[in-house]
């Protein structure tokens, strides 16, 4: 499943495309709501490995403006619970990410990412 | 007893393309069911198993972990395999995040030093080389086993990447077979790397002598 988790920690890995190869940009994606147990120490641990702008914008193409601009100082469960649920409980199952430097684009289908890139493109 | 992944929804047909749960399979389960303990202790968060093939380790390891505790990234070359991950994820009501791709390639530059669990069963199985490069190539069934030279080709290059994958406490899993050089790969993985390791649990299965090392700083 292509979650807004894994979307935050997947980047462009052509040969030579290593400056603006993260975030991936989504493109005519189908989204799918599934819920997801809410576990808030979870949640917390996954902060400090996330890149919260990417995170933001990535929400804002697939409609979600919950979460603040700027990652708070402080988690509150309130907070949590809206992480919870643009990190784990949005899947993307159709579409594409594109990558916003070389334009490399990696499809979605059935609710999963093909980051297999053919011979010439492997760094 | 943690229980075995229930594998039902998974056919004959699915096994043409991707491989099926084995001795190796299953000496990697019981090797984990060793490591009970500390695997819950050290509360991991990220989780990436590669080459998931079935889905059958991860979905284990998340019944072990708590299914709602953590991340389980699973890639693996071939489609099919990813496939079948994301359907046994489904069966086991554990959420299992397969991505087709090479190794970590696609995970590399966001994951450094945030993986806790990582997990390989790779194709270690000793074949030509031109054998092992097609099967990279076609990414197909022959890719669970066609290891190339030694039966090091596809581990070897993985093997250069779980220094910087691992987080501080952060632990490696790889099941490899007597051929491989086992002492060789210890020997190679804490001069290179400095990471110990120690032999989790082994046994003999047909003609191969199965192994499970476990890696840490
Ligand atoms: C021995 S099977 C193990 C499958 C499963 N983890 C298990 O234990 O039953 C090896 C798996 O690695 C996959 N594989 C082979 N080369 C790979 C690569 N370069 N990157 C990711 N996966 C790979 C194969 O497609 C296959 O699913
Ligand atoms: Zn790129």
């Amino acid at each position: 499943m292509v979650r807004l988790i894994t979307h935050n920690l997947l980047a462009c890995h052509v040969k030579g495309c290593t400056t603006n190869n993260f975030p991936l940009q989504f493109q005519d994606v189908q989204i799918e709501l599934q819920e997801a147990e809410f576990n808030p120490d979870f949640v917390r641990n996954l902060l400090p490995r996330l890149e919260w702008g990417a995170l933001v914008d990535a929400a804002k193409q697939v409609g979600d403006t919950s979460l603040p601009p700027e990652q708070p100082e402080m988690t509150d469960d309130d907070v949590l619970q809206k992480l919870h649920h643009v990190l784990l409980e949005i899947h993307i199952t159709e579409g594409a990410m594109v990558c916003s430097n070389c334009k490399h684009i990696y499809p979605i289908s059935n609710g999963i990412p093909n980051m297999l890139l053919s011979e010439h493109e492997i760094g | 007893m943690i229980p075995t992944p229930d594998l039902s929804h998974l056919t004959k047909d699915d096994y043409e393309y991707v491989y099926e749960p084995a001795e190796d399979t299953f000496l990697f389960l019981d090797g984990l069911e060793l490591e009970v303990d500390e695997l819950r202790t050290s509360k991991p968060s990220i989780c990436l198993e590669i080459g998931s093939g079935s889905g059958c380790v991860s979905a284990f390891l998340a019944s072990i972990l708590g299914t709602s505790t953590a991340l389980f990234l699973c890639t693996d070359i071939n489609q099919f395999a990813s496939s079948c991950t994301l359907a046994t994820g489904r069966q086991n009501k554990t959420p299992l995040d397969p991505i087709i791709g090479s190794l970590a390639t696609p995970l590399l530059q966001r994951l450094r030093h945030s993986v806790d669990i990582l997990l390989f069963n790779p194709p270690y199985v000793p074949t030509n080389m031109d054998e092992a490069d097609g099967a990279q190539h076609t990414a197909g069934i022959q890719g669970s086993w066609a290891g190339g030279t030694d039966g090091m080709q596809v581990t070897d290059v993985f093997l250069k990447d779980v220094e910087v994958l691992l987080s501080d406490t952060g632990k490696f899993y790889l099941v490899a077979i007597k051929q491989n050089d086992i002492p060789g790969i210890r020997h190679r993985m804490m001069t290179e790397y400095g990471l110990k390791s120690v032999i989790i649990t082994q046994r003999r299965a047909g003609r191969e002598h199965l192994f499970i090392i476990k890696f840490s700083r």
